[in-house]
């Protein structure tokens, strides 16, 4: 018989107090959810393990699940050393045969060496987790190119769950009962300064956005009147993403034009890249704009809802079934009207 | 302050991310169909890894870049005729199987075998980088398995950028949820980095470059040793293409303003 293990972590630490911070992670309440269907499917015992703060049971009150924690100031912040060691700590107390976990950053660095250390197996990146009498567990290979399903004999079974697969926990709130872990911490060598982010308004990463927009190379090239215009290209497109509250993605050739010496928009960076070389990300509805649509780029664009594309290319990538809608068109003269359009709306 | 770096980069050998892929059933669990002649490159993010470890190396005198790669040898020499022309390296070969079907367990395994094999490698202040996630598995677990093996308990994943500091520390900067950084900084080596795209551009092509380091490479390649990777229970129960293949609406012939409104009227629309 099957026994589950769901571990969580906590917000990272408030950078003024140092302390850590006091809520789950989205990501970790939404594996609460896959814990909760998947104890309930196959009739195992559900645990759920909190790295970070024990105050954030008090959010898992009406879980039928023995709470477990390791909490202090060494697990504030995420590190490999004193992350690795709590989940160590947690997973042989709870001795579950499944373990699951959110495919957070701060899980996925160290989750396959808490699996090795207790003898397991790990799988990431899950999508959909199956099986009637037993666990199958879906997944991509080839970067969102072939979709699998597979199942392990060996326990216990690491699954790091990918966000937005599963709806967040919800539940009343109330005194919970935890039991505290302790944790042998070895020397750490590693110390974490904080998070270098972008200025708020220059930050064009908005992982909750409903909206991606995608800016591809075409932005910087040559237009009808023989010349370059980035600078207005970069006004069009910043304009978008405010009034739009989108989140802003590239294909690598435009991104890479910047380490080329080229004229590109100076708020691109690889982490805006989407693709076989970039990110996955999920969000609603897409729009592509000046891209070809080829392969590696659209990859990235699995798990997008609905897509569209503006291109001058009527024989571009995107009309070979990878949009929605197509426009063969100038989107340098369709995103200025759409930003007008969008700004009237607001008024 | 320079210090001689040892630096291992695990890099493994994809498809070609424009091939068509198309994955087929056989006696060992799934794989891709003639994948065997599929035109193959080194995974895109541990070739970053190549990269950032070559110019580390070169900006610290001494210092030594070995790449682990495992695969067939047929196709490793193929890659290698391209790889070889851009990074000073030497090569340690493992012959065995490619693919993302088998097991992340069993490659780390055999890497970390050949990594503990490697002469004149010191352990204590090595580096060993790679990509933070395949583009054939992208499970982003092997590098961390190897360490785990290796008892290296300082690792970072999703690096864009190290820092080499005056007393043998470094600053690295990880990816995190958000479009942000992480910052850290480790003591020095051992430790593990897993690299995503990194800042370098591809390195250009370097005939004299590629003559030094194919001396080492075919020798290499003759030696390597042939590794078979076990399932370890794992099954597949499918492999298949994804389904969904939109029914696209060209339009050609609509105006800017035309396209705006409609696109409006779909951005607001729940």
């Amino acid at each position: 018989m099957e026994s589950i293990l769901v571990l969580t972590h906590t917000a990272t630490s408030d950078e003024i107090s140092g302390e850590p911070g006091s809520v789950l992670t989205r990501a970790s309440l939404e594996v609460v959810t896959a814990g909760i269907q998947l104890s309930a499917r196959l009739k195992a015992t559900l645990t759920i393990g909190i790295v970070g703060n024990a105050e954030a049971a008090d959010t898992l009150a009406s879980v039928e699940a023995k709470l477990l924690a390791v909490s202090g100031m060494a697990f504030a912040q995420p590190r490999y050393a004193s992350d690795a060691a709590a989940c160590e700590a947690l997973s042989r107390a709870a001795n579950a045969t499944i373990v699951l976990a959110p495919d957070s950053s701060r899980f996925a660095r160290v989750m396959a060496g808490v699996a090795h250390r207790v003898g397991g197996v790990i799988d990431t990146h899950i999508t959909a987790v199956g099986g009637t009498d037993h666990v199958e567990v879906t997944r991509w290979f080839y970067r969102q190119r072939v979709e699998a399903v597979l199942s392990r004999d060996a326990r216990p079974w690491f699954l790091l769950l990918d966000a937005g697969t599963h709806a967040a926990f919800t539940g009343a709130a109330g005194s919970a009962i935890v039991e505290q872990i302790s944790v042998e911490l070895p020397a750490m060598r590693t110390t974490v300064k904080g998070i270098r982010a972008p200025k708020q308004d220059a930050q064009t990463i908005r992982p909750d956005a409903k909206m991606l927009f995608v800016a591809g190379a075409g932005w910087t090239k040559k237009q009808p009147d023989g010349q370059t215009h980035v600078d207005e290209a970069g006004k069009l497109i910043l304009g978008f993403l405010r009034v739009a509250g989108a989140s802003l993605g590239s294909s690598k050739s435009l991104v890479d034009q910047g380490g080329e010496g080229a004229s590109v928009l100076p708020f691109l960076t690889h982490l805006n890249q989407i693709g076989q070389t970039g990110a996955t990300p999920r969000h609603a509805k897409g729009l592509s704009t000046c891209c070809h649509g080829e392969e590696p780029h659209v990859v990235g664009w699995r798990f997008i809802g609905e897509r569209r594309a503006i291109s001058l290319d009527p024989n571009c990538g995107w009309t070979r079934g990878k949009a929605d809608v197509v426009y063969v068109a100038d989107a340098f003269q369709v995103m200025s009207r759409v930003n007008a359009l969008l700004d009237e709306k607001k008024l | 302050m320079k210090f001689a770096l040892h630096i291992v980069v695990c890099a493994g050998i994809v498809p070609d991310p424009l091939q068509t892929l198309e994955p087929t059933s056989g006696p060992n669990g799934p794989g891709l169909k003639n994948e065997m002649v599929l035109p193959s490159v080194l995974d895109p993010w541990a070739a970053s890894a190549l990269y950032e470890a070559a110019n580390l190396a070169a900006k610290n005198p001494a210092s030594k870049v070995w790449l682990v790669s495992l695969g067939p040898k047929a196709k490793l020499q193929q890659v290698m005729m391209t790889v070889a022309q851009k990074a000073s390296f030497e090569l340690v070969a493992v012959d065995g199987p490619i693919g993302g079907f088998p097991d992340a367990h069993s490659t780390a395994a055999v890497l970390a075998d050949a990594i503990v094999a490697l002469p004149g490698l010191d352990r204590e202040r090595m580096l060993l980088c790679g990509g933070w996630e395949s583009a054939t598995r992208g499970a982003g677990v092997t590098l961390q398995l190897i360490g785990e093996r290796l008892g290296i308990t300082d690792q970072f994943q999703g690096v864009d950028q190290i820092d080499l500091l005056d007393d043998g520390s470094f600053e690295v900067l990880e990816r995190v949820e958000g479009g942000r950084h992480q910052v850290s900084v480790c003591a020095g080596g051992p430790a593990v980095l897993g690299w995503a795209t990194g800042n370098l551009a591809e390195p250009r092509n370097n005939p004299q470059v590629g003559m030094a380091n194919m001396r080492t490479i075919m020798p290499a390649l003759q030696k390597a040793k042939a590794a078979t990777l076990e399932a370890n229970g794992l099954r597949y129960v499918s492999a298949s293409l994804p389904r969904q293949q939109r029914v696209t609406r060209v339009e050609k012939n609509m105006s800017a303003d035309e396209i705006a409104l409609e696109l409006v009227e779909w951005i607001g629309a729940e």
